[in-house]
């Protein structure tokens, strides 16, 4: 803070003003791909199924029934249990695949990441396979059944794992060894170095993990509706109101509902922040975990634990995607991955994701890494900068049925100038990367709150212009961050649905949406399979992924080591 | 795919759309932009016989489910982008007639159509194509299993050996289930409709936000006994499940599935063909193909593993008495089921 607030006025640099028309560029395109859209649909809220203004009445009358309460209690509750059983796992292996030395590594870290490349239909699907009334483990729930509230705890613990565990890791991978080299020489215990140093170091990014596993977990409606039986959630109702029922004020006033634990998350962020410091200083000795046998034995056996249980979900999904008919027929077919059998489209959808996938890629990287960027690092502007960083935090908290909504409210009204976009292959690139937006920016930001201002100063007397900074320091050093990010969105925009369902045309068709309407047509075994094929095409980039990572790791990121 | 094939495509692409700038003369086709909850084997049988009689106009579809592609439609309701919608449940449709999103247009062969299939609106506002029922999806390798005797009736769904082993779609979230509800209060009437639901609620064990995975999850043996779509139980039998689909005595509650022309289509010529060609003898052909019950009488087949005299089971539904009393009666129903709804052990 008191970097920010410079005990003298200084008259701003060209520096200063090129960054502060770059963040009010981006607080500009923020509002047009979140703001604007969110604004035309939550906006119906206020007005009647005509389009009258009515106050608040809607609002009244949603909060005057029962069900509001029981869904929102449920919503918290389930969201908060996911978040405590999430977050201490993510930290452990994240833990354990930056700090310990572990047989394997790239194996567990990829194993870690299968849930974020599946769509929210495949965990569903195979723990109805493993835990239904016809599963091989139903005797397991002794007598209990896995539609409800034990059936969405375990699908989103797997879904959201790998969202925690990548925040984690960017958290935990810089340290500065002096650190914990100066405990070692002054006897700390262990337990105290974890609380005084790796704790603190890591802050940031545990808050960050919970704040996005909670709001998740709140807002994903996919595996409530597969497995949630009769247990009512707050997104479940945006779906009863919105599809069910076609009434766009109520699934408004569900969605602006929805918002207030975005608006939790956002006040924390903030207060967290102000307390974050630079850990990476322009001095600091990277971190290289040495073998420590009890230690590392403990880690592995728990990676193993956890990697098995996400293996057992794929593994069903993928067997289950050749049996001919559940359970009555066990035989074996190659039959399920015939898409055009079942889809219109057949393979055409897939291609599309591809192209999609990639846009989404290219272009929310590019965003999100120079827009945290910008916010960061521009001196003052604080209005506009706080004004950024709510909308980076909103599509996070946003069901995508409202999103993608909003963004036909928005970009289909005649009078937008922006109305040719609509049904193009460029709205669903720009829907996905909104909607994707937040996890990108905090682990962008993370990245960066971990390298020391002293960077940018030394260059700035250098007389070194800030963007050859960005460009020749910066970018650098958060390479890796920057790839993550990448492969993120692509594996989104390959398994996202709720959004873009409402925007494809004939002839962008996603293989998600495939998916999900093949599910709907009753051949569940073709929908797992397509499912296995986005599944593959996923982990197969993420392979791309560490590989690059590693020969970006040995090039360019040689100054991390000693 | 690969890489390369996808570029020979584009290059192929810009080949083809330049030839085709290059000869004015060539007759350009009228693209249709068609909205449609239709099944997806259903979507190219009917576009190559429609293009087959119509060579001047291609059908591009935007197809899915019926909540979906309802609320799309409506949501674009200043901006239309659809020209004409073929294969969305009456109801839906008709609450976009309100709405005054429809153009009306009584297509050349609405004459000879059955009196229920048609909006009674002069111009029509919608043409009915087919009828889906909400029937009983009954698995009889569980029921052997368990020792369940078949039900006949609605009422025997409330018989206690019956608990928790019956799934319906949340009338909330489904058409289909919204349609089973309606069709009860109507039959019964109200208080013993009501008094009937309280008693069913006991045996419930999901009510699930769809209209067709009820009678699915009754073939896969998740469940014993599904309310749901009729397509997608007998269809399920004939790829091996053990269901047997029942008729309760009572009477069914039955959705029409209609054609309607978007009001502001820029290819208004083009949508009144398909309107008429959707009316046509070939085209009911093609709905009985799916569906028993078309609009155009005389034209009859019963699917694969569909009970026969499926029609006389409808009972008679007064669409307008559902749109008017919707929100009443889902309320109600929220407040006596959903409210309420703990997990179930």
């Amino acid at each position: 803070m008191s970097l920010s607030t410079p005990l003298t006025r200084v008259r701003a640099s060209r520096d200063d003003l090129l960054m502060r028309a770059g963040v009010a560029l981006l607080a500009v395109v923020l509002l047009l791909m979140v703001g604007l859209p969110l604004w035309s649909l939550l906006v119906k809220g206020f007005q009647d199924r005509d389009g009258n203004f009515v106050g608040l009445a809607n609002y009244v009358s949603y909060f005057s029934t029962p069900a509001l309460f029981n869904s929102a209690l449920n919503s918290l509750h389930v969201a908060a249990v996911c978040t405590l059983i999430v977050v201490p796992i993510a930290f452990l292996y994240a833990y354990a695949l930056t700090r310990a030395v572990l047989p394997l590594r790239w194996l567990f870290q990829g194993v870690a990441l299968i849930p974020i490349f599946a769509p929210s239909l495949l965990p569903g699907l195979a723990l109805i396979y493993l835990f239904g009334t016809q599963g091989f483990f139903k005797s397991w729930l002794g007598g209990g059944q896995i539609y409800g509230f034990e059936g969405i705890v375990i699908a989103q613990v797997f879904y959201c794992l790998p969202h925690a565990m990548m925040i984690l890791v960017t958290a935990l991978a810089t340290a500065d060894a002096r650190l914990y080299e100066a405990a070692d020489v002054l006897g700390a215990s262990k337990l105290r170095v974890f609380f005084t140093v790796t704790l603190p170091g890591a802050k940031y990014g545990v808050i960050s993990a919970a704040l996005v596993v909670f709001t998740l977990v709140i807002t994903d409606f996919g595996v409530a509706k597969v497995i949630g039986g009769n247990f009512n959630v707050l997104a479940t109702d945006v779906y009863k109101q919105v599809i069910g029922q076609q009434n766009f004020s109520m699934g408004a006033v569900v969605g602006m509902v929805l918002l207030a634990p975005a608006a939790l998350a956002f006040a924390v962020d903030r207060f967290v922040q102000r307390k974050q410091v630079a850990l990476l200083t322009a001095r600091a000795v990277p971190l290289v975990p040495r073998r420590k046998a009890g230690r590392d034995i403990f880690y592995t056996l728990f990676c193993t634990l956890v990697a098995a249980g996400i293996l057992a979900i794929l593994g069903m999904a993928v067997w289950s995607s050749f049996i001919k008919y559940w359970p009555y027929n066990l035989s074996l077919t190659w039959a399920n991955y015939k898409f055009e059998a079942f889809d219109a489209n057949g393979w055409d959808s897939y291609t599309n994701s591809l192209v999609m996938a990639a846009g989404a890629a290219i272009v929310g990287t590019a965003l999100t890494f120079t827009g945290a960027w910008l916010t960061e690092k521009t001196r003052g502007f604080h209005l506009v900068r706080d004004l950024v960083r709510l909308l980076a935090f909103l599509p996070m908290a946003v069901p995508g049925l409202v999103l993608g909504l909003g963004y036909i409210f928005f970009f289909n009204a005649p009078a937008n100038p922006l109305n040719f976009l609509y049904a193009t292959m460029a709205i669903l690139v720009i829907n996905t990367v909104a909607h994707f937006y937040t996890v990108g920016h905090l682990t962008a930001t993370t990245a960066l709150k971990q390298i020391d201002p002293e960077f940018e100063a030394v260059s700035a007397s250098l007389k070194v212009p800030i963007w050859r900074t960005f460009a020749r320091v910066t970018a650098p050093i958060c390479l890796p961050s920057i790839l993550d990010v990448a492969v993120y969105l692509f594996v989104n925009a390959m398994t996202t649905v709720s959004s873009v369902i409402f925007l494809y045309s004939p002839d962008t068709k996603l293989a998600s949406v495939a998916a999900v309407n093949i599910e709907e047509a009753g051949t569940t075994a073709a929908a797992t399979a397509l499912c296995v094929v986005i599944v593959v095409t996923s982990a197969a980039v993420k392979a791309l992924h560490l590989l690059a990572d590693r020969f970006v790791l040995g090039h360019l990121q040689a100054w991390r080591r000693r | 795919m690969t890489i390369g094939t996808l570029i020979r495509r584009a290059a192929l692409a810009g080949v083809a759309a330049a030839a085709l700038a290059a000869t004015p003369a060539f007759a350009q086709k009228t693209k249709l932009t068609v909205y449609t909850a239709l099944e997806n084997d259903q979507l190219d049988p009917f576009k190559k016989a429609f293009e087959a009689d119509n060579p001047t106009i291609e059908i591009a579809w935007v197809r899915d489910s019926t909540g979906v592609v309802a609320a799309k439609l409506i949501a674009e309701k200043d901006n239309p982008r659809a020209d004409i919608i073929w294969g969305l449940a009456a109801s839906n449709v008709g609450a976009m007639a309100a709405m005054g999103m429809l153009e009306p247009y009584t297509p050349a062969g609405a004459a000879a159509l059955k009196p229920a299939f048609k909006s009674g609106k002069t111009p029509d506002t919608w043409i009915g194509m087919d009828a889906y029922l909400s029937v009983l999806c009954f698995n009889t390798a569980e029921a052997e299993k368990g020792k369940k005797p078949k039900p006949v009736s609605w009422a025997d769904l409330t018989k206690p050996e019956y608990k928790d082993s019956i799934v319906m779609p949340n009338p909330a979230s489904s058409g289909t289930g919204y349609l089973t509800v309606a069709a009860w209060l109507q039959t019964m009437g109200e208080e013993a409709g009501w008094k009937f639901m309280d008693a069913l609620h006991q045996n419930i064990a999901q009510y699930i936000h769809s209209g067709s995975a009820p009678c699915v999850q009754a073939a896969k043996g998740e469940r014993l006994i599904g309310i749901g779509l009729d397509t997608r139980g007998a269809s399920e039998k004939t790829k091996g499940a053990p269901i047997e689909l029942i008729l309760p005595k009572e009477g069914l509650g039955s959705e029409m599935e209609v054609t309607a022309i978007v009001k502001g289509t820029k290819n208004l010529e083009a949508a009144k063909k398909l309107a008429d060609w959707a009316t046509t003898k070939k085209a009911n052909e093609l709905y009985a193909k799916t569906y028993p019950i078309v609009a155009l009488p005389g034209v009859t087949n019963t699917p694969p593993n569909y009970p026969a005299d499926i029609e006389k089971a409808m009972v008679k539904n007064d669409v307008e008495w559902m749109a008017k009393n919707r929100d009443r009666i889902l309320a109600e129903w929220t407040k006596r089921y959903d409210g309420k709804s703990a997990p179930k052990k």
